[in-house]
Parts: C-alpha cells; sequence; structure tokens
C-alpha cells in the first residue's frame, strides 16, 4: 500500500480496520456489532472453555482427513486425465460442473446419505477441495515435457515408474497450486459443514451463540476461524516457496 | 556409393560387420497425413558410428524412433538381432536432442536412472553412474543439478545416462545441435573416444556434413520427404591422427564435398 509517495506497511491497514471497528463498537450504532476490545476480551475467554477445543479439534480433525483425501485423490485423477484423453472427455464435464456449483446446496444431500456426524464434514471438506486440486493436476500433466515421457519409455519405466518418478514430479507446479487453492476451499468446506451441519463442533457454537444473540462470542468465533484459513495459506504459502525451483527449471 | 578408400588406416570395414539393426520395407505416415518414411530398408552394422545425414524435415527423427521403439510403423518392421521391435528395450538407450533431463534430479540421479528404473541398487547403480560421468569429463559435478550446467554439460549428462544402461545400441538424435562451436568440437573428440572405448553400436543424427564426416564409419544420406535413402558411404579417415590433421585430410575433405553435391539436388 502506497500513501502519498511513501509505503506503508499492509499491517498499518489492518489497524485502521481495526481501530474503525473499536470506534463503530463503542459508537453503539447497533447491536450487531460489538467493540473489537470486548470481542477479544470474550475471544479469551472462549478459548478457555472445552466446548471451544472440542470444536477445533472436531475441525483440525475433519479438515486434515478430508484435505488428505482430496490430495491423495485428486492428484492421481487429475494426472490420469491429463494423460489419457479417453478419461478426460468422461470426468472433464463432471469437474467442470462441480467447481463452478454452489456446493452448499449439496451438503444437506451429504447429510441426508451419512448423517449429522464427522462423515458428513469429512465429505463436504472433499466436496469444495479435490475439484481444483483435480484440475491443477491435470494442467500440470499436460505441462510434462513429451520428451520426458519418452525418455521414462525408452529406459524401460513401467506405469507407475513413470507416474512416481516422472508425471507426479513434472506437474509439481500446477498440482502445488491446486493444493494450496484446494486447502483454502477446505477451509470453507469444514466452516461451511459444520455450519450446516450444526450440531457439532464449530457449527454447534454458532448455532448456540446467535440463538442466544451472543454476538462478541460470534465475531470472537469468526476471528478464530479467519485466523485459522490465513494460518493455512500463509503455511502452505512457505511449503511452495520452498520448492519454487521446480517450476523455474523445469525443461 | 562414393568410393574412399583408406589412405593411411585401415578401419574395419562396414561390410564385415553383421548388422545389429535391420530395418525392412518401412514406412509412417502420421495421423493427418504427412508421410514421414516411404518404404526404407537399411541395415546398421554392430560396432560401428552410422550417421543419418539428410534434409530438414526429411525423416529423420522419424526413423531414429521408430528404431527406438518410441514411435509405431504405418508399415515394415525394425528387427533388432533378428527379433522385431515392438517398443522400447535394454538392449537400446536414447540421447535426445533437447536433453530430457529431470530438472528435480542431481546428475548422478539422471545419470543413474535407467538402472533406476530396472531395479538395481543405488550404491550400485550410482557407482557405475559415477563411472560414466566421469568418462564425459563431469567428474565433480555429480550433486549439481541441470540448472547448474551448461548445455553441452547437460548433454554429457544425457550421454552418461545412455551409456551407463549399457545397451548394444546408442541412438543420439542431435545430441548437440542445442551446444556452441566449441563445446561441439570438443564433444566429437569424446564421442570418438567413445566408440573406440564402449564397443556399441552408435546411431547418430546430425545436421552438420562435416560432424557427420568426421565420427562416423558410415554415413546414409536421406533423400526429401517421404524418405528414402539416396547413398550410403563409408568413411575411411586416419583415426589415429590429429583432429586438425583430420579436418584437412583429403579424404575428409573429399567426402564432405561429395555429400554437399548430393545434398544440394535436395535443395530448392
Ligand atoms: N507427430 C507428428 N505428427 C505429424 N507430423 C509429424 C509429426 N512428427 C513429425 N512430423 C512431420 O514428419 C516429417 C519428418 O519429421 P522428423 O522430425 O522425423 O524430421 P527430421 O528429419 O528429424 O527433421 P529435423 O532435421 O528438422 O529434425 C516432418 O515433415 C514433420 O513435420
Ligand atoms: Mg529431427
Amino acid at each position: 500500500m502506497i500513501i502519498n509517495g511513501t509505503r506503508v506497511p499492509a499491517v498499518f491497514s489492518l489497524l485502521i480496520w481495526a481501530v474503525l471497528w473499536e470506534i463503530v463498537g463503542r459508537l453503539g450504532l447497533t447491536i450487531l456489532i460489538p467493540p473489537l476490545s470486548t470481542t477479544i476480551e470474550k475471544l479469551v475467554e472462549i478459548v478457555g472453555t472445552p466446548g471451544f477445543w472440542d470444536a477445533l479439534g472436531l475441525t483440525l480433525k475433519t479438515f486434515v482427513i478430508g484435505s488428505v483425501i482430496s490430495i491423495l485423490a485428486g492428484i492421481p485423477i487429475g494426472i490420469l486425465m491429463g494423460r489419457l484423453p479417453v478419461l478426460d472427455r468422461l470426468l472433464l464435464p463432471w469437474v467442470n460442473t462441480f467447481i463452478s456449483a454452489p456446493l452448499s446446496a449439496l451438503v444437506p444431500v451429504v447429510m441426508a446419505l451419512f448423517g449429522f456426524g464427522e462423515t458428513t464434514i469429512i465429505l463436504t471438506v472433499v466436496l469444495f477441495a479435490i475439484w481444483i486440486i483435480i484440475l491443477d493436476a491435470r494442467a500440470g500433466a499436460h505441462a510434462i515435457s513429451p520428451s520426458l515421457v519418452e525418455m521414462a519409455r525408452v529406459y524401460g519405466a513401467t506405469n507407475w515408474q513413470a507416474f512416481s518418478k516422472i508425471f507426479v514430479l513434472s506437474a509439481m507446479p500446477e498440482i502445488l497450486t491446486g493444493v494450496r487453492l484446494g486447502l483454502l476451499r477446505a477451509v470453507k468446506g469444514v466452516i461451511i459443514g459444520q455450519l450446516l451441519v450444526s450440531v457439532v463442533g464449530f457449527g454447534r457454537l454458532f448455532e448456540i451463540y446467535s440463538s442466544n444473540f451472543l454476538m462478541e462470542h460470534m465475531w470472537a468465533l469468526l476471528l478464530v476461524l479467519f485466523a485459522l484459513a490465513s494460518a493455512i495459506d500463509t503455511a502452505f504459502g512457505l511449503i511452495e516457496r520452498r520448492v519454487e525451483h521446480f517450476a523455474s527449471s523445469r525443461n | 556409393m562414393i568410393g574412399l578408400q583408406a589412405q593411411t588406416a585401415a578401419p574395419p570395414l562396414a561390410a564385415d560387420a553383421a548388422p545389429i539393426v535391420e530395418v525392412r520395407g518401412l514406412s509412417k505416415i502420421y495421423p493427418g497425413g504427412v508421410e514421414a518414411l516411404n518404404d526404407i530398408s537399411l541395415s546398421f552394422p554392430e560396432g560401428e558410428l552410422t550417421t543419418l545425414l539428410g534434409p530438414s524435415g526429411c525423416g529423420k527423427t522419424t526413423l531414429l524412433k521408430i528404431i527406438a521403439g518410441l514411435l509405431q510403423p504405418t508399415g515394415g518392421e525394425v528387427r533388432v538381432r533378428g527379433r522385431a521391435v515392438t517398443g522400447p528395450g535394454p538392449e537400446r538407450s536414447f540421447v535426445f536432442q533437447d536433453f530430457a533431463l529431470m530438472p528435480w534430479a542431481t546428475v548422478i540421479r539422471n545419470a543413474a536412472f535407467g538402472l533406476e528404473l530396472r531395479g538395481v541398487p543405488r550404491s550400485e547403480r550410482e557407482a557405475v553412474a559415477e563411472k560414466y560421468i566421469a568418462s564425459v569429463g563431469l567428474k565433480g559435478f555429480e550433486t549439481k543439478y541441470p540448472h547448474e550446467l551448461s548445455g553441452g554439460m547437460r548433454q554429457r549428462v544425457g550421454l552418461a545416462r545412455a551409456l551407463a544402461v549399457n545397451a548394444d545400441i546408442v541412438m543420439m538424435d542431435e545430441p548437440f545441435s542445442a551446444v556452441d562451436e566449441q563445446t561441439r568440437r570438443q564433444f566429437q573428440e569424446d564421442m570418438l573416444r567413445l566408440v573406440a572405448q564402449e564397443r556399441k553400436t552408435f546411431l547418430f543424427v546430425t545436421h552438420s556434413i562435416e560432424e557427420a564426416v568426421y565420427v562416423s564409419n558410415r554415413i546414409v544420406l536421406l533423400s526429401r520427404r517421404p524418405s528414402r535413402v539416396s547413398e550410403i558411404i563409408d568413411v575411411n579417415l586416419p583415426r589415429d591422427s590429429e583432429p586438425d590433421q583430420i579436418r584437412r585430410h583429403p579424404a575428409y575433405l573429399d567426402t564432405v564435398e561429395g555429400i554437399w553435391q548430393t545434398l544440394k539436388r535436395y535443395l530448392d
């Protein structure tokens, strides 16, 4: 951000918004927006309760399981689609449909099939995350140098060896992009899933807070979730930078 | 045939050696209708370096890739030691024009990759790779990555990989086209040394007449697309002379000139 020709650190804009929030809250314009300071007080209070830790535990567990499934299934599916035109024609229309579909509308269907427990939330995470991972792995498979594929064949690679030693690593730049976008969507999935199921995890907490009109609690919880999402993004950004040379040196 | 008999040295005549690769009535029409090869028959004697030379786009790469088993012909067949080729095999290795190195792997892993795919234990395959890395002049670069090397050095890694699998037939598709002239000459010297050392059959593709004459025992001239064999030339140069002497030798100069006269016909 640049104001009057001087560079202002990004944190600064965050600070301005924080101050604004505090002022609006203190003015008491609406009961919907409590001041930031009391929200943070509440946050500290909430973080002390076992209900919060249960919800956090469930969130992390379903997020990790759902993400792992999405990655482990999405990458091979995407690469196979990129390498096999028949499979591509068969699956691509579906992937494209799901990637832009309003997925929240599908959560009730999942709920009807798998109940109101963890399974539904895990599947919601997969439902949100997997499509972009598939699509980017597919793009990565298209970017594999044809001569590397020929090299693998000349030196007698089996299909599995070609996949694990050449294709996955060749497609790594695109795969990493897909995984990062997928994880961001997984964060959405894990939260939306809980909100819709609303009898477990943060969904239950939100349900309790909103039905009791506890605005400070709600905002505090939102802050936690936002922090969680950006922490995941930052962490993944760091990992991605470490393997960036894949992208720059692919021939 | 342009008859160029040896004036000084007496290298083995091509006719003496048994053919290790036989190409019979090979045709290739690409989907879309490009006719790259039309009824080519050729044989490659064992233990020699045979060069495919011809105008750009005449089908040299196509022919080499069919022999490698990477492409299926639309007609005819290739036999290696009498056995029909249906795909790649361990007795054939390939050096790629664009190197085809794995950018995420070190020089030694790239060089050992053929052996890695065959399941050779790590210490064993790295010992073999190390030996060939040294013999292509890359000792000390084992742990470098391809992007840290020059084009010429990368191609040496490609060559080390092709040699490390101990294939009888090493195919090279314009291996030096992406390197500068000085590196190229150095490379040609190294190739001659390796050909003498390794007792393998080399199938070599190049654009350069001088390069073909300098490194080959035998040159196959291909006509314009659809490719046919236009002429086969046995090259007999005094190999034990100094490089610059060879390049000034009448046999060298006459062969280069003769090929140029033939190829000129294919220019528009
Ligand atoms: N996959 C393909 N599909 C269609 N046509 C092709 C394909 N590959 C090559 N060709 C055509 O076949 C002909 C022979 O190609 P090839 O690459 O074998 O020639 P080349 O002698 O190696 O050429 P160069 O000297 O430029 O390397 C060319 O006209 C080329 O355009
Ligand atoms: Mg070519």
